[in-house]
């Protein structure tokens, strides 16, 4: 359904003493999406994965320069199409109640977002009943505001909005960050629900345990660039490819617990050739002078030169 | 191959930086020319010359003369450059008083913060016209009367921003563990504090200026400012009141406009140094 | 929520109480200060054509042979009690003068608090919601320039223009000279405050506008807008279901708040205009040292600017849910 090569998101930003310089976030980001599917994007906090969202929605700020090709059943996403597609085909689950206007109801405001995609009035109102009884949330509900709403709660009426807008792309960008293990157990069957509509979904999270317990593939990110989509059943096979993957799977408390030394590098100072090389086991001469392309590696793409070890 | 989504952004913005430096250095220019106008103007368009009376703006007298024949700029710029230094004196002491009882407030804290917010807040309670009016009536008018007037009634929107600003940084880290070693609350004030406010302190400072400037000629203009010998704008607008319906419309709107432009002047220079010493402000 | 409200308005009115108990020890301490004794002022009036009986008691009153102090509280007593003075320009009680002359100014103070209000609303929200656009540039422009104006220039101007040029405006006053009061039609009223209210007006959206639009600014760049956004709303729905509402507490503050300079603003347009209210009272007052009158009109200027201060606070408490159902939760 969705299809992402070779995405690059720069923004030009204004530093002390009003000098410009330009931040590249996203380098060679490649993902794709078929219907009916959960892909994960997983990647330290902070590394720009929501951009990625923004990006497929077309609401990225005015000082970001994107260059790749984005393609959405077939077609080009362009900015046009961004707008024509966003809130009706495709749909994103915000991280936090932030995202919903403080002093407005929140049944109002789901109700809204039916209407925006293309329900009349009643027809919306009609939605958000159903969608709210579906996830369990009482009538009542609909006339609290945000800052009434429980952990839960919350994340329930976040689903909603997507629910109700009959998008074939969900995004849910961080769905699970500081909420209670059953909640998130919760959240994560509502995404697993979607997909198995017929829906495509994009998770984005930095918990690759909970990105495992729902996804099919997952897609590994790094610095701003991808470097590795694997198959969900590849993890517990011992069958991943990318070092920074392995590591990031030997970290996890259940498996060695061994931590990464060292740090992702910031975008304004990205090392020349491969993103990981200053932190990789594996790292040669040759891994320095090129970032390395995407390569079919045991059934899966992998950005590594030595990834067939 | 790569296909863009977003367009280029237009070149302006390359030029900012030096837009926002040109700004000031134009604008600091054009206020130190004006306060030291006097010197260069002479005082000779200030005497009388009653064969030139009523005469509109020329060549020869760009603002035209008044009633008496005497030059309307330089009447203006005398007058202005005299406005402009009243306001810097007075609201240096504003400064003075509001960085005092800011840092004061923020740094002590509790039951000092309370009393010195209960009196800014006071003062807030009240139209600044009217406090100005009282002080000054209290004193006994005239150019004494006026910076007293100013200086105690301006320095409250500045002790408020610094008193945010030190309450900001008494709460971090570093402070807290200064404290612990045993150093004095003025030395804080001092080493931690001030190095941290100066940049708002210098916004506040440049911004003070035009309300100072504005509210002396205010005074003035009513008649409890500056002596009405002095060629203060305000005196200046004043007397143009009076021949009003003679239709000599450049004895008033002349000067008001170099009054308009030297604020305006002010408050271009605060902002740009604003945007450029602060950069949270400057970004979009 | 009703106990909440009770509470909040008996705090308010104890700040009040503090706020009135403070103005006062100031203008004391600034008379004192002043050539003139405030007792003196306050009874210079009478002290001409009354007995040595009468002077002693009103130096009983008054306390006028006593220590500082002591004067203070008599003379607080007689304020609280409602005696605020004699006027030594009118010759009239000082709160009968504050009435009078505040009623005129009212009807112009209304006036451009209204227009300002409203015009400077629209106008911010269009800066905002076209930030950087020409119309955007157009808007700050006008808005600086008059907020660096000073108002009896602003208002010198419209008086040339419409006064002295155009001659559709009369040159002063608030009625037409040698007409009876009772006589004056509203349309008269209306014609001569419309260039006070104007000047004062063009002045006040400025501010308004200006502060609106950041707000504004600042709404837009909010993460709930950007969700909107992604679900496909227009800006014009943006503003329409998620600008204003969330625009309209600050802007509310902003509309109280600017009372205050309103009230310093119409000093000096009533000056030139020669308009018989209270700002042109304040004036007078101050330069013929009618004391009571001046501190009779500074009391009243600090109740004005609370009261529109508290009106802002309320509507604060009753309309934001965050506040309203935050309480009682």
């Amino acid at each position: 359904m969705l299809s992402v090569q070779n995405l690059n998101i720069t923004f030009t930003l204004y530093d002390r003493g009003l000098a410009q310089k330009q931040l590249t976030v996203i380098t060679q980001l490649d993902l794709d999406v078929k219907a009916g599917e959960v892909v994960a994007v997983v990647g330290a906090s902070g590394s720009g994965k929501s951009l990625l969202a923004h990006a497929i929605l077309g609401i990225l700020p005015d000082n970001a320069q994107v260059s790749g090709k984005m393609l959405f059943k077939g077609e080009p996403l362009t900015l046009n199409r961004c707008q024509d597609l966003r809130g009706k085909a495709i749909a994103l689950i915000p991280q936090s109640i932030g995202y919903l206007d403080p002093l407005m109801q929140v049944g109002q405001q789901v109700q809204r977002t039916a209407q925006l995609s293309g329900l009349s009035r009643p027809a919306a109102k009609a939605a958000v009943d159903r969608t709210f009884a579906r996830y369990r949330l009482a009538a009542i509900v609909q006339r609290l505001y945000p800052f009434q709403l429980s952990g839960g709660m919350a994340r329930r009426v976040l689903v909603s909005t997507a629910v109700v807008s009959q998008a074939e792309l969900v995004i849910a960008d961080e769905p699970t960050p500081g909420l209670h293990p059953d909640v998130v157990t919760e959240t994560l069957n509502h995404l697993r629900e979607l997909a198995s509509e017929g829906k495509g979904v994009i998770l984005i999270t930095h918990d690759i345990e909970a990105a495992l317990q729902i996804a099919d593939r997952v897609a590994v990110f790094y610095a701003g660039t991808t470097v590795e989509i694997a198959h969900a059943q590849d993890f517990s096979s011992n069958k991943i490819r990318h070092p920074y993957t392995q590591a990031l799977w030997r970290s996890l408390p259940q498996n060695e617990f061994i931590p990464i030394s060292g740090s992702q590098p910031t975008p304004d100072d990205l090392p020349d050739g491969c993103l990981f090389s200053d932190r990789c086991p594996w790292v040669t001469q040759e891994c320095r002078l090129d970032r390395p392309p995407f390569l079919q590696v045991r059934g899966a793409p992998v950005r590594c030169i030595h990834a067939d070890r | 191959m790569a296909t863009s989504f977003l367009p280029r952004r237009p070149a302006v913005r390359f030029n900012r930086r030096q837009i926002t430096l040109l700004s000031i250095a134009l604008c600091t220019l054009f206020l130190v020319a004006i306060v030291f106008s006097n010197r260069f103007v002479g005082d000779t368009g200030l005497d009388p010359a009653l064969t030139q009376r009523n005469q509109p703006p020329s060549l020869a007298h760009l603002f035209g003369t008044d009633w008496l024949g005497r030059d309307m700029l330089t009447r203006s710029l005398h007058g202005m450059s005299l406005s402009v230094r009243v306001g810097l004196l007075a609201a240096g002491f504003s400064a003075i008083i509001g960085t005092g009882l800011g840092l004061m407030a923020g740094t002590l804290g509790g039951k000092v913060d309370a009393v010195i917010t209960w009196i800014i807040d006071v003062f807030f309670s009240l139209p600044h016209l009217v406090l100005l009016i009282m002080i000054s009536f209290a004193i006994g008018g005239g150019t004494k009367g006026v910076i007293i007037a100013v200086a105690l009634t301006h320095w409250t929107s500045l002790a408020r921003i610094i008193r945010a600003e030190t309450l900001q940084v008494n709460s971090s880290d570093y402070v807290q563990l200064s404290y612990k070693f045993g150093r004095s609350p003025f030395w804080i004030a001092r080493h931690h504090m001030l190095p941290h406010v100066i940049p708002q302190l210098l916004v506040g400072l440049i911004l003070l200026f035009p309300h100072a400037i504005l509210h002396e000629a205010a005074l003035s203009f009513i008649g409890i400012g500056l002596s009405p010998h002095t060629p203060a704008i305000g005196i200046i607008l004043a007397e143009s009141m009076r021949n009003l319906s003679t239709g000599y419309w450049w004895v008033g709107v002349l000067p008001g406009l170099l009054l308009l432009l030297a604020v305006q002047a002010f408050d271009t220079l605060g902002e740009n140094v604003r945007a450029l010493i602060d950069p949270k402000t400057s970004q979009g | 929520m009703q106990l909440g409200i009770a509470a909040f308005m008996l705090r308010k009115l104890l700040r009040l109480a503090l706020l009135l108990i403070a103005v006062a020890i100031f203008s004391f301490v600034l008379i004192s200060l002043s050539p003139i004794d405030p007792i003196d002022a306050y009874v210079g009036a009478d002290m001409l054509q009354i007995s040595p009986e009468q002077r002693d008691i009103i130096a009983q009153r008054w306390g006028l042979d006593q220590p500082m102090m002591t004067r203070f509280i008599l003379w607080l007593r007689q304020l609280a009690s409602g005696n605020l003075g004699t006027s030594i320009i009118f010759n009239q009680p000082v709160s009968t003068v504050i009435g009078s002359r505040f009623q005129t100014s009212l009807q112009m103070l209304a006036i451009a608090w209204l227009i300002s209000g409203a015009l400077g609303l629209a106008m911010g929200v269009v800066a905002g919601a076209r930030a950087g656009s020409w119309l955007d540039r157009a808007i700050r422009f006008y808005a600086y320039t008059l907020a660096a104006s000073p108002t009896f220039w602003v208002a010198l101007l419209l008086l040339l223009v419409f006064s002295v040029s155009l001659k559709i405006t009369p040159i002063c006053c608030a009625t037409p000279p040698g007409v009876l009061t009772r006589d004056v039609t509203v349309w008269q009223r209306l014609h001569h405050l419309i260039l006070p209210a104007a000047t004062l007006s063009l002045i006040g959206v400025a501010n308004i506008a200006l502060h609106t639009r950041q707000k504004l600014i600042e709404v837009l760049n909010s993460d709930y807008v950007l969700f909107a956004r992604a679900q496909g709303e227009s800006l014009v729905g943006i503003i329409r279901h998620h600008g204003l509402r969330n625009i309209i507490l600050p802007a509310l503050t902003l509309q109280f708040a600017s009372l205050s300079e309103l009230f310093g603003g119409s000093v000096l347009a009533e000056q030139v205009f020669s308009y018989p209210g209270l700002g042109k009272a304040t004036v007078e007052a101050a330069l013929r040292s009618d004391v009571p009158l001046l501190v009779g009109i500074v009391f009243f200027s600090a109740l004005f600017v609370y009261t529109g201060n508290l009106i802002a606070d309320l509507t604060y408490q009753i309309v934001d849910p965050r506040i309203r159902i935050g309480k009682s939760s």
